[in-house]
């Protein structure tokens, strides 16, 4: 430990310890390798026979091993070229309170928290409508070259500049209009986000008593939380959440008794209704204090996202179910599916965009995350690691959905319109579809749940959480705990979605203020009343009102809305993607501009070209304005077209296939003004031949000791133990240096 | 030695749920006030969690889809 005497130039990472290219290291790599081969090379060749939705399992983990030990190490130390001996803003800035140096096992578990959402687990079931390989390779390859790249990248050149949003270091470093455009871009996914995840919840929750008996119930206990971390206990974060989700676990098995009794009229709303009540509940929980409802439920729906993932990989082990979907359908083709329209390419890489690459996540990488890490090597595990772990759960999510009948699949994916009401005529439409489920299957399918109807509940919850009541019950209770696994599983999905909304209307409702304050000064303020109102009422009526077409659209509110969704996502991903590539073109790093290039040029290929053909396609069934004019025309003539039922139907069909069409041609251009701004600036730098300035923060030598994976170095043990670091502040419980996790403090010596 | 092995899960798991769930910040920031800040009071607890959960009014985080 002499190299404290010997100072390499300060933008020069640290000599890495030699590669250890002993035998074991690659033993265990060749093993891993094989094991990846294996289980793609059974998806990939197996036609006509059972495959076991294990192997899907085996691949993903077998590429994830592979990518982060290989691809995401390179990256971080030879394209960003990380320096653990450059303080991070955790470290410089350090205030106890947004900036604080984190352990990154602490850290890995909130960044994950904040960027898996109920995303990775609809996607992929409405992508299933073209078989289980192709979402599955886009899940894998996605994450392994675009979504981990995005999110380490992101997170990593974030750092470097104190923390700055996506937005800012949009503005600063490709110029106003590329900043001004981003800005639109955000606020515009997030009110399409809003409006769909909601539009999931209503799909869950319609006609279902129990479901909303469950979910009601959550606003009473969250509230009753916030009174007992408020007043009665401050700061037991942990017994009141236990507290809390017994009694969440209560709401569930009450509902089964809720449905039983006469109060189920009382609970059984139409979607109308729930929108309703959905906006009203986004409205109050924007304007409320966080303590009240916010913070409650965003610790019971953490803590229930985690359980029930872990809950589902072990489930999926156990049970080892084979998947009854196809390996690859003839919607991939065609472009004709129910669920949503168009051919596989582009619409898998639109409705798979959480869990393969996700352009939201560079708002969390950009914003709170990038103020805690403690040492710059730990944006490998924090960024790409939580996006590798977000990426399984998508590939669960494909299992679940792949493990049962197609025809099952297809009752409950497809829009109302074309499934009639009744279990006959469903089971005819799907007849018509190609595939074979009877009335009776399906009624006790229904039954099984305890549901009324398991017939056209899109959205993709309904279908996952009857997949994920087949698994829990094959390990957990057997058949006589379907009915409570599978609005187990409805809660677990509708409460993080519910999470979302909240947390989103009031990040909606602080950009918008932030945005109208600029012209005129009082909104700014956010605690002024009449603009924290006006400014809430404003995002829950925006959202609010994509989520009524989406429940009054004839054609499905999923279908039309969810390709706008994806599409807005990856409007996203191109800007963070675009920014990322513009840094490292300005930092001297042309030659490895193609790490965060190569995923921009794909996923503005595949955006542009979803938003070429929902705007300019002739067929009525994939571009919103050919259905326009097919509505608009046969309106002039006074027909009624099905599944529209009257003439209002028809007017609907007309507004809301002009405002989605206008709504993906916006989408186009903001991703051609990004990139196109981009590029001149990247022009300029090259024709300079030099690498550009950076407003990249200064360099400080750092004092943390911490390691970089998840477990901790022997060098870290040792390097602890010598300097003695051992736990700051309250001890007490015994605790020895070594089989702490390090808490990166700096306390004493720090600046 | 699998009595030990346990022992030292379960220690550390309660301290990942307490720090995740960021019950050991008053720990952290009465340490901090002790050591850089002795001439000022401490916060009690209540009062810390307050003015803690009440800058959240101010700073929404996003969660993602």
């Amino acid at each position: 430990m002499t190299t404290s005497e010997v100072r390499p130039p300060e933008d020069r990472p640290p000599e890495q310890p030699p590669p250890r290219s002993n035998l074991r290291n690659v033993v265990i790599w060749t093993a891993v390798a094989i094991v990846g081969a294996v289980a793609w090379a059974i998806l990939a060749l197996a036609r006509g026979e059972s495959v076991n939705a294990v192997w899907l399992i085996a691949a993903a983990l077998g590429s994830y091993a592979i990518a982060y030990r290989f691809y995401a190490r390179w990256i971080a130390t030879r394209v960003l070229g990380v320096n653990d001996r450059r303080a991070t803003p955790a470290e410089r800035l350090n205030n106890e309170r947004d900036y604080h140096p984190t352990d990154r096992r602490i850290l890995f578990g909130h960044h994950f928290a904040a960027i898996a959402g109920a995303g990775p687990l609809v996607g992929p079931v409405l992508a299933a409508q073209m078989g289980y390989l192709p979402g599955t390779i886009w899940i894998i390859v996605g994450v392994i070259f675009a979504g981990g790249v995005q999110d380490m990248v992101t997170l990593f050149f974030s750092m470097r500049r104190d923390g700055k949003s996506l937005g800012q270091m949009a503005r600063e470093e490709i110029g106003t209009v590329g900043g001004i455009a981003a800005l639109v871009a955000v606020f515009s996914i997030m009110i399409i986000l809003l409006a769909v995840l909601a539009l999931v919840v209503v799909g869950a929750l319609a006609r279902s008593p129990w479901g909303t008996f469950s979910i009601a119930m959550t606003i009473p206990i969250a509230l009753v939380m916030g009174f007992y971390l408020r007043v009665l206990r401050p700061g037991r974060v942990l017994e009141t959440s236990v507290i809390g989700i017994t009694l969440l676990l209560l709401a569930i098995v009450a509902g089964g008794w809720v449905d039983g009794s006469s109060w189920a009229e009382a609970f059984t709303l139409s979607p109308k209704t729930l929108v309703i009540c959905l906006m009203v509940y986004g409205f109050f929980a924007s304007v409320l204090p966080v303590w009240m409802l916010l913070a409650p439920r965003d610790y019971l729906s953490t803590f229930m996202k985690i359980g029930t993932i872990v809950l589902l990989a072990v489930g999926i082990l156990l049970t080892a179910p084979v998947l009854q979907n196809e390996a690859v359908t003839k919607f991939a083709t065609s472009g004709a599916g129910p669920v949503f329209a168009g051919s596989l390419f582009p619409f898998v890489f639109i409705t798979i965009a959480c869990g393969a690459l996700s352009g939201f996540h560079s708002l969390i990488a950009s914003g709170t995350t990038p103020k805690m890490i403690q040492k710059e090597s730990q944006v490998r595990l924090i960024g790409y690691g939580a996006m590798l772990m977000e990426s399984f759960v998508a590939v669960m999510a494909m299992a679940a959905a792949s493990i049962l009948d197609p025809g099952l699949y297809y009752a409950m994916n497809s829009p109302a319109g074309l499934l009639g009401t009744t279990a006959q005529s469903a089971a005819q439409a799907v007849t018509n579809l190609g595939f074979t489920i009877t009335p009776d299957t399906l009624q006790s399918a229904a039954a099984a749940v305890q549901e009324q109807t398991l017939v056209a509940r899109t959205g993709g919850a309904p279908t996952l959480a009857v997949g994920m009541s087949e698994i829990f019950s094959g390990f957990l209770g057997g058949a006589t705990l379907k009915a409570f696994w599978y609005h187990f599983a409805i809660m677990f999905e509708a409460l993080f979605i519910l999470t979302t909304v909240d947390a989103g209307t009031r990040v909606g409702r602080f950009m918008l203020q932030d945005t109208i304050g600029n012209v005129w000064k009082p909104m700014r303020r956010v605690s002024w009343p009449p603009g924290v109102w006006g400014a809430s009422a404003a995002v829950v009526g925006a959202w609010g009102y994509f989520l009524w077409t989406g429940v009054t659209n004839p054609l499905g509110g999923i279908n039309q809305l969810f390709p706008l969704f994806g599409i807005a996502n990856q409007l996203l991903a191109a800007v963070a993607l675009t920014v990322c590539t513009t840094l490292l073109i300005k930092s001297g790093k042309v030659k490895w501009a193609w790490v965060t290039g190569v995923p921009l040029v794909w996923d503005a290929a595949v955006t542009l070209t979803a938003s070429w053909q929902k705007v300019f396609s002739g067929d009525p069934m994939l571009g919103f304005f050919a259905q326009r004019e097919r509505y608009a025309n046969a309106l002039d003539q006074g027909q009624v077209l099905a599944p529209a039922k009257n003439l209002d139907d028809m007017r609907a069909v007309v507004t809301n296939s002009t405002v989605d069409g206008i709504l993906a041609a916006f989408f186009a251009i903001l991703i051609v003004i990004v990139i196109g701004d981009a590029i001149r600036v990247w022009m300029r730098v090259l024709a300079a031949r030099q690498p550009a300035e950076l407003r990249e923060a200064p360099f400080v030598e750092s004092r943390i000791i911490a390691g970089s994976g998840l477990l901790p170095t022997a060098q870290e043990r040792k390097q602890r133990q010598l300097v003695g670091v051992g736990r700051p502040g309250a001890g007490g419980d015994g605790l020895s240096a070594d089989d702490l996790p390090d808490y990166g403090d700096t306390r004493g010596g720090g600046p | 030695m699998i009595a030990a092995t346990l022992r030292r899960g379960a220690r550390w798991l309660r301290w990942y749920l307490r720090e995740v769930a960021g019950e050991s910040a008053y720990d952290r920031y009465v340490a901090h006030a002790q050591a850089d800040h002795p001439a000022e009071p401490v916060l009690s607890r209540r009062e810390f969690e307050r003015r803690r959960m009440d800058e959240r009014d101010d700073r929404p985080e996003s969660r993602c889809c």
